[in-house]
């Protein structure tokens, strides 16, 4: 799976949660700024992990995600490549 | 309005199978919290919980009854025998006594079982028990059965609120003369494969320890158990003269009617607010606050803000016993009421275990790691529910 399909596949899929069409998620946009909810986010977190077939290291209560950085979609696309990598053939 | 006094208390949870050894764990501030056990665990991505160890049904029950009981029912009928025992109280009762138990979950591993048999397995058919044996009702209504209580009986529903809805409300049938003794409390089993894997979809436990209002705390942590308290009348108890071990002071609830999981401090402080108007006391009357202390982010800071908001930003020595005793979710209030009673009886604040250092988001004053000594007048148990529900009771000194 190709970097631009990983971005086309995340940014579908915020922009479900968003209520968005896909146009309207821009490939550099902060998740802060679309203002998507603690729901949301784990909501989509899902989707992406059934989307992808990984599983992401993502604990609300860490503020700084040590281990996936969901701040924006080119962090959430960058995260999901490495997590595509590592995933056991 | 009639008063209405504890003479009873019973539990069990990952800490102790009876209130003796759970107020030996509060004293020495142990950790209930390991690793699970149960089956499919290793496909969990978070595999530490508070479980009663060990639990051998039999050893406590009559086993041709076992049958007919899910673990949250088991849980509800220990912790009640020694509440009934502890009060002095057997049958006889008829309709002036009752039984209010909270649970959130209720029979969820009857669930998981019949699922995995008639799903998994490809069977078509289960046990013909399974009705009785997963509805909510069956801790407040085998008690019922078991002790001859056929006045008010029933169960609550407000997930992690449920033990402290079902005790307020068994103070308010006493007061209103429905009947002169309650058994209220709560009880959970929600420590199986689908309990932990629904949870983990929230992406809210710790992988590590439950670590409320310290910094570095990364979730709850899930704990299994049942708390049973002896609600009674205090004509009643005196009458009798049953040993009083503290008053069941005063009771609120609200709702903060915003959103589904996240918590709003301004909810939690109306009731903190209007539990003490019931009760009679003020702010400075509060030695000690059980808080609902769950150790997420969320509810840390929401709780933090509310106490400083209800206390005038002097907050009274707070913890939360539920870094020993794990969420017990819908049992947890009832498990915390009895942290509250061994407050008031021994002098003793139960410690937040597991505290790393202070939080500025959490500028309460937190009891870490040690109990502390104290002679206390009167305590607040919190407890804040996902639904956005508030239930809060004061207990006070005799």
């Amino acid at each position: 799976m190709t970097r631009a399909e990983i971005e086309k596949a995340v940014i579908a899929i915020l922009a479900k949660q968003l209520l968005l069409a896909p146009g309207e998620v821009s490939a550099d946009a902060r998740v802060d700024d679309l203002g998507l909810d603690s729901l949301g986010k784990v909501e989509a977190i899902f989707a992406m992990e059934e989307e992808f077939g990984i599983s992401v290291p993502f604990n609300a209560n860490e503020p700084d995600q040590p281990d996936f950085d969901f701040s924006s979609v080119p962090s959430i696309v960058l995260g999901i490549e490495r997590l595509i990598v590592q995933k056991p053939a | 309005m009639r008063r209405v006094v504890v003479t009873g208390l019973g539990t069990v949870n990952a800490l102790a199978l009876d209130v003796s050894g759970t107020f030996a764990a509060f004293r020495e501030g142990k950790c209930g919290i390991g690793q699970l056990g149960f089956r499919d665990a290793d496909r969990l991505a978070i595999r530490i919980g508070a479980a009663i160890g060990d639990w051998t049904p039999e050893r406590h029950l009559p086993p041709a009854d076992l049958s007919l009981y899910d673990r949250v029912t088991q849980y509800a009928l220990v912790a009640g025998q020694e509440a009934m025992m502890m009060a002095g109280l057997s049958s006889g009762l008829g309709e002036r006594g009752g039984v209010i138990i909270g649970t959130a979950a209720g029979g969820i591993g009857t669930w998981e079982e019949s699922y995995r048999a008639v799903f998994a397995a490809g069977k078509n058919r289960v046990s013909p028990l399974v009705v009785p044996r997963l509805m909510h009702n069956a801790p407040a209504s085998q008690l019922s059965i078991r002790y001859g209580l056929q006045g008010p009986v029933l169960a609550v529903a407000s997930a992690c609120a449920s033990a402290n809805h079902a005790m307020g409300l068994a103070l308010q049938q006493i007061r209103m003369g429905a009947a002169d003794v309650m058994l209220a409390g709560g009880s959970e089993a929600m420590l199986c494969f689908g309990g932990v894997k629904a949870w983990e979809g929230l992406r809210v436990l710790a992988p590590d320890a439950c670590r409320p209002f310290s910094l570095g705390r990364k979730g709850m942590v899930i704990g299994d158990g049942a708390g049973v308290l002896v609600f009674e009348a205090e004509d009643h108890a005196r009458a009798r003269g049953a040993r009083i071990l503290a008053e069941v002071a005063g009771f609120a609830m609200t709702a903060d009617a915003g959103d589904i999981v996240a918590p709003d401090p301004e909810g939690a402080a109306r009731a903190m607010r209007a539990a003490l108007r019931d009760a009679g006391l003020s702010p400075h009357d509060i030695g000690y606050i059980n808080a609902h202390g769950t150790g997420t982010l969320a509810n840390d800071r929401s709780e933090s803000a509310a106490i400083l908001a209800v206390f005038g930003g002097a907050s009274p020595p707070v913890s939360s016993t539920k870094s020993m005793h794990g969420h017990a979710i819908g049992a947890t209030g009832a498990l915390e009421a009895i942290a509250c009673i061994q407050a008031l009886t021994e002098d003793i604040l139960p410690p937040t275990i597991g505290y790393l250092a202070p939080d500025p988001d959490c500028a309460v004053d937190v009891v870490v790691q040690q109990p502390r000594k104290a002679r206390v007048g009167a305590v607040l148990s919190n407890a804040f529910a996902f639904g956005g529900l508030n239930a809060v009771l004061a207990f006070r000194r005799p």
